[in-house]
């Protein structure tokens, strides 16, 4: 058999870096609700991180900030947040085209 | 040569043999749900690891579904981990079984062979594994306590070699070895330390590490999926001579040569072969020897990988013999031939022409015993000299 096919994985295992390989389609589309952080209450604690289902919260040095390419809308965060400084609010209520 | 030193010889239980196994391959994460006939094991390990002897994260879960996937994320994380089940606790795992093949995990469980169909079969039979067949991991069934504790030990050293990272399942009989208690060998951790040691010489192994996010599984589309398929039935193929190699490297080491992928036993000038697995194998071999003496050609082959099935080996083997009956200690629903007689049958163009006959004996904790052997054996003779022959019996409904 001739392989004519270019291995995608370069390891045995079929393991990916998540952010090349993994996270490259826009899978928050579909999202209805997008969680917004009042950065005044956040102390950077990252349980929104650690809870998060697609890992798409990014470390912003003193506050996490999330990722809406990847972002389903789940809501964990906003539950999971010790000081409430995250709230979900319905995408309709946006006009910047993450929706 | 450097051999190991002479182990502690105790007389305990298979399912204590099991534990022991794990014991000594010092592994770093445990989850085990108990099951009869498994439940000693998962008792004994807690012992062990109450009283110090084992330095591992005990995990207690709920079910068997959820003892998987820890030993899985702990296997991904890099940990050496062990688990074991029996029965319906393997068909819950059954999901987490093709996600721990498929991530490539090189988890080593137990399994205690036993019926499956829920609370009800509380009896011993082959039907788990079996039923197991196609979930990608390497499947290995043995014949008595000590071969229980070797192969856990070569099952490490199999899992964990970069050229196969597959998860490796050591079968044996439920109720027949779980409970029996027998003479064995008990090695040295150290000695054990030292015939794993090949696997610390490799690179690491990729692993997740926290605040690196990365991917791992078989859980992509189109041709990322197919790769892993690709690559995972590739090393599938090179379990079989890996195994052989382990089989020479732990009886060089130990002692104890098991024979790889299938034991031969007094098969160079035998014209009928009888093929068993498991705990049965024993008496095959009783039978065989009383064969021998009243002039019957008969050899045995003890089936000792399942999956991948040592093809290769056994049309070698085969090659030029007469007739073959193979015993199965479980059944394939709508395939009349017993499932490892059904899998020898797709080789019956490589070994050549001969009588296959299958026989289905031992399911729900019924022996195989003596007359039930010779009564094969007699049956492949006749089928050898041109007799005719049922190609499937049920030795019991007889």
């Amino acid at each position: 058999m001739v392989i004519k096919h270019k291995n995608i994985f370069t390891t045995e295992s079929p393991w990916s870096d998540s952010g090349k390989v993994l996270l490259c389609l826009d899978t928050g589309s579909w999202r209805t609700e997008r969680p917004v952080l009042d950065v005044a209450k956040c102390n950077y604690c990252g349980l929104c991180a650690l809870y998060c289902p697609p890992q798409c919260m990014k470390d912003m040095g003193d506050h996490y900030e999330v990722n809406l390419a990847y972002c389903k809308g789940c809501g964990i965060c906003a539950t999971e947040c010790p000081r409430k400084a995250i709230t979900m609010v319905p995408e309709g209520e946006f006009s910047d085209g993450d929706s | 040569m450097v051999t190991a030193s002479k182990g502690q010889v105790r007389v305990i239980t298979g399912n204590a043999v099991g534990a022991y196994g794990a014991m000594v391959c010092r592994p770093e994460v445990i989850a085990a749900y108990p099951i009869t006939p498994q439940s000693e094991i998962a008792e004994q390990l807690a012992q062990f690891k109450a009283n110090g002897i084992i330095d591992a994260e005990y995990v207690e879960v709920e079910g068997e579904n959820s003892a998987m996937n820890v030993v899985l994320g702990a296997s991904i994380a890099g940990a050496r981990v062990f688990t074991a089940t029996s029965s319906y606790g393997l068909v819950f795992m059954y999901d987490a079984l093709q996600e721990a093949s498929g991530f490539r995990a090189p988890i080593v469980m137990v399994n205690a062979n036993r019926e499956t169909p829920g609370i009800h079969a509380v009896s011993s039979g082959q039907q788990d594994m079996i039923s197991a067949r196609d979930t990608g991991w390497v499947q290995i069934i043995v014949e008595n306590d000590q071969e229980i504790l070797d192969q856990v030990i070569m099952a490490y050293r199999l899992a964990e070699d970069n050229d196969i990272l597959l998860p490796v399942m050591v079968n044996y009989d439920g109720f027949y070895l779980s409970y029996l208690a027998e003479a064995v060998e008990i090695p040295q951790v150290e000695d054990v330390d030292a015939f794993l040691s090949p696997l610390k010489k490799q690179p690491p192994r990729q692993r997740l590490v926290p605040g690196l996010p990365i991917g791992c599984g078989t859980h992509g589309i189109e041709m990322g999926y197919v790769e892993a398929r690709y690559k995972h039935c590739q090393a599938m193929e090179r379990v079989k001579n890996k195994v052989d190699e382990i089989d020479k490297a732990f009886g060089d080491y130990f002692g104890r040569y098991y024979g790889g992928q299938i034991e031969e036993y007094r098969m160079d000038d035998a014209d009928i072969v009888v093929i068993s697995s498991g705990s049965a194998a024993g008496t095959v071999k009783t039978v065989v020897d009383a064969k021998r003496d009243e002039g019957v050609k008969v050899g045995l082959i003890k089936l000792r990988l399942f999956r991948p099935f040592p093809a290769e080996r056994l049309i070698e083997v085969l090659k030029g013999k007469k007739a073959v009956g193979v015993i199965d200690r479980s059944v394939c629903f709508g395939w009349k031939y017993g499932p490892i007689c059904t899998e020898l049958k797709a080789l019956t163009a490589d070994f050549g022409p001969m009588p296959v006959l299958s026989y289905i004996d031992g399911l729900a904790n019924l022996d195989i015993t003596v007359p039930h052997i010779g009564r094969v054996i007699d049956e492949v003779d006749a089928a050898a000299r041109g007799k005719p022959y049922q190609d499937v019996t049920w030795i019991p409904m007889e």
